[in-house]
């Protein structure tokens, strides 16, 4: 059992290796910017590191673990082999291609617009083909996930979808649809300006489109995460999940919620009226249902590891957990950065808080915790969990997995937490410096040099784990018993037909999107004089 | 047995939906907040959409250069007109006036630009095509730094423009002599 090793295996290693070169670029930046940096950085050399730092961490890194982790789960959860892995291996070569296809001109500073493009901008045509090419890549796999699981119902009537298997495809489907604001814009706004049809665009309508991507994109981050807090941390901890009903609600909230509410990233936008603004505002507010949910279930299902183990009290259990278990130490970590992140997400999402912060480093603070914090976190707990089975061999360096997750959650900290702080005095993102003789500057040299040392133990964290796992593929063979997911504390012997399949959620999600988006995008195409010149990025010979 | 499991499933089927309740109250208390601040203390985003052609703003229009700096009304509130372009605003030192009701009205010549007043909670996306509205009251006269807060290029971290709020009845009586008040060294 487990025929698609070396495709996930593929996926895997690709993923890390990009997350690795992306983390040392945004070292670097840290480290230009500071003054530990004499003299003033390049900023032509620093924004083509921002683009090709978020192109990796944004489009490629959580694509591939997404990818990577759902084609283990067809075989290890439904316990059938992958139907259409040649297909898989070529949604992998399109990944590939594309990341190569996009890295050639930033690489060369034909296309220093960042992984939100910021429209006029307008890079080389390439730069956007190779990130088409990666989203096509992932449309296949959206596809085979959808395939593989109709063809399993086929097989088995009326038996419920395993959750690991509803969870994937969930996230599937929400990538898709996702995926289709920033493919609208870069297949009809960017693209034929870049390639010379066109001289020019509608900035307002493309920021519209690429917030719907944005934000329901971090989702498609999440779920990886969030399907091993489910279904592998009650397992690896010796727990039971304590409800395997509320996670397939929480996975279709996701579906519904994710996408309608995209708008809070534009509040302080020009095109869109205030009213679907409060809108968005307010779907922002029931997508973080899901989330309060699942904090519930897997509290609960950790409690009820650590009461098997012998723990008593109210809050007396806790000590009884094991925290030298990887996967305890990776979910503790993971929610409190979650804790801390989602408070900062609902000051976000509340538009007047909003105004204090908005497009300042409290938002690269917000966003770095909860993606490179809890979610990444996660990534490398399910690195560590499945390696053995990816590999056949002993992953035992459990010591040094500890370390490597200390130094991640506390590197994390160290990064985001200065910078919430200068966000809130006013500091922009995106700087490539500071002029630190300006008395209205100067204060924050202290942060910015605090944010490199976080910078340096996440780099020693990545190497890290970079280097367990390599030392995973040269350990002697072992022989595995079955790969297991976490079993519910009452067998699940029948689910609800909605929470069986999609077809609800699906329209649900689709219906939202339209009624939330539908309006702004028409009266947008229908503003006359919206049509700004283009204006080309990139080093002039 | 059976029985035992039931009684167990029901409990924590009550124990979840407990916290659903909870979950429930607490985002909608959120939002009534939010609803309230909207309403109560005006405090919504930019009001409607208006366009402006970016290839003509110096030409004719509200945007032309004469045109720029602070206004004052003449129902005692202030306009402060200005453009952003890579990789400066004009004007790059705006004046307003203390305890006034100041609108913001900008855009764009060229790519996306934006602005945050430090210290207050004026924070606007200008954009090449569209006219941004903001309206606010500063409290106490001083300074403040206003960086450009939006990528807008190889520039981008040498985009900082200040803020100057001074005594209201300063600001009235100048605007008797001058037409558009900025704080630019002339």
């Amino acid at each position: 059992m487990f025929h698609s090793r070396r495709l996930v295996l593929a996926h895997f290693w690709v993923a890390f290796a990009a997350f690795l070169l992306a983390l040392m670029l945004g070292e670097w930046q840290m480290y230009v910017r500071s003054p530990l940096f004499s003299g003033l950085s390049n900023p032509e050399l620093y924004y083509r590191s921002v683009t090709a730092h978020g192109s990796a961490m944004a489009y490629v890194f959580p694509t591939l673990v997404a990818m990577g982790f759902g084609y283990a789960i067809v075989e290890l959860s439904l316990k059938r082999p992958l139907v259409g892995l040649r297909w898989a291996w070529a949604g992998f070569g399109l990944l590939v291609a594309g990341t190569v296809i996009a890295m050639i001109p930033v690489s060369m500073g034909l296309a220093s617009v960042l992984y939100t493009f910021y429209p006029p901008m307008i890079g080389n045509a390439f730069y956007y083909i190779g990130v088409v090419l990666v989203v096509v890549g992932s449309w296949i796999w959206v596809a085979l996930m959808s395939v593989n699981l109709r063809l399993w119902k086929r097989d088995n009537p009326g038996v419920p979808v395993p959750l690991p298997m509803f969870a994937n495809v969930a996230g599937a489907y929400l990538w898709a649809w996702t995926s289709v604001g920033a493919a609208l814009e870069i297949l009809l706004q960017i693209l034929p300006v870049a390639l010379g049809f066109r001289s020019t665009i509608d900035a307002g309508l493309a920021r519209v489109l690429f917030s719907w991507t944005l934000h329901a994109i971090v989702y498609f981050w999440l779920f990886p995460s969030y399907i091993a807090f489910y279904t592998l941390v009650p397992r690896a901890i010796g727990g039971r999940l304590y409800s395997d009903l509320m996670g397939r609600v929480g996975f279709a909230l996701f579906l519904v919620f994710s996408m309608p509410i995209g708008i809070h990233h534009i509040f302080q936008d020009p095109e869109v009226g205030e009213g679907f603004k409060f809108l968005h505002a307010i779907f922002t507010a029931m997508v973080s249902v899901p989330t309060l949910l699942t904090v519930f279930t897997i509290t609960a299902s950790v409690e009820i590891a650590a009461r098997l183990r012998g723990g008593t009290g109210v809050v007396g259990w806790v000590r009884a957990l094991p925290w030298g278990n990887p996967m305890m130490l990776a979910v503790a970590f993971s929610f409190i950065m979650l804790g801390f992140g989602g408070a900062g997400g609902i000051i976000n999402m509340s538009y007047h808080l909003d105004f204090a912060i908005h497009n300042t480093q409290w938002i690269t603070g917000h966003f770095h915790l909860i993606y490179g914090g809890a979610i990444v976190i996660m990534y490398f707990a399910i690195a560590y969990d499945l390696w053995p089975h990816l590999t056949g061999k002993a992953l035992a360096q459990i010591v040094l997995m500890r370390v490597q997750l200390w130094l991640w959650f506390v590197g994390m900290i160290v990064v985001t937490f200065p910078w919430h702080y200068v966000g809130i005095l006013a500091i922009p993102r995106r700087m490539a410096y500071f002029d630190y003789s300006d008395p209205a500057i100067a204060p924050q040299a202290l942060s910015v040099i605090i944010t490199f040392f976080g910078g340096l133990l996440l780099l020693a964290s990545a190497l890290l784990f970079i280097f367990i796992l390599l030392r995973g593929h040269h350990a002697p063979r072992i022989t595995l018993p079955e790969f297991r997911f976490s079993a519910p504390v009452h067998a699940v012997h029948h689910v609800p037909a909605a929470l069986n399949g999609f077809a609800l959620w699906l329209a649900l999600m689709i219906g939202l999107t339209v009624v939330n988006y539908g309006y702004p995008i028409v009266k947008l195409l229908g503003t006359p004089g919206t049509a700004v010149p283009a204006i080309p990025v990139g080093v002039k010979r | 047995m059976a029985t035992a499991s039931e009684h167990s499933e029901h409990v924590a089927a009550r124990a979840e939906m407990r916290w659903v309740y909870f979950v429930i109250a607490v985002i909608g208390l959120l939002l009534v907040m939010i609803a309230f601040t909207s309403l109560h203390w005006v405090m919504m985003p930019a009001q409607r959409i208006e366009t402006v052609n970016p290839s003509t703003l110096h030409l004719a229009g509200e945007f032309t250069e004469d045109n720029l700096g602070t206004e004052a009304n003449a129902d005692g509130s202030a306009t402060v007109r200005l453009i952003a372009q890579q990789y400066s605003f004009t004007p790059q030192c705006i004046v307003v006036p203390a305890n006034t009701p100041v609108t913001f009205r900008g855009t764009s010549a060229d790519v996306i630009h934006g602005f945050i007043i430090a210290g207050t909670n004026v924070n606007v996306m200008l954009e090449p095509g569209y006219v941004s509205n903001f309206r606010t009251e500063f409290k106490r006269p001083g300074e403040h730094v206003m960086p450009c807060h939006e990528f807008c290029s190889v520039g981008h971290a040498g985009m900082w423009a200040h803020v100057k709020v001074i005594d209201r009845d300063t600001f009235f009586r100048q605007s008797l002599s001058t037409r558009r008040q900025s704080c630019v060294p002339q």
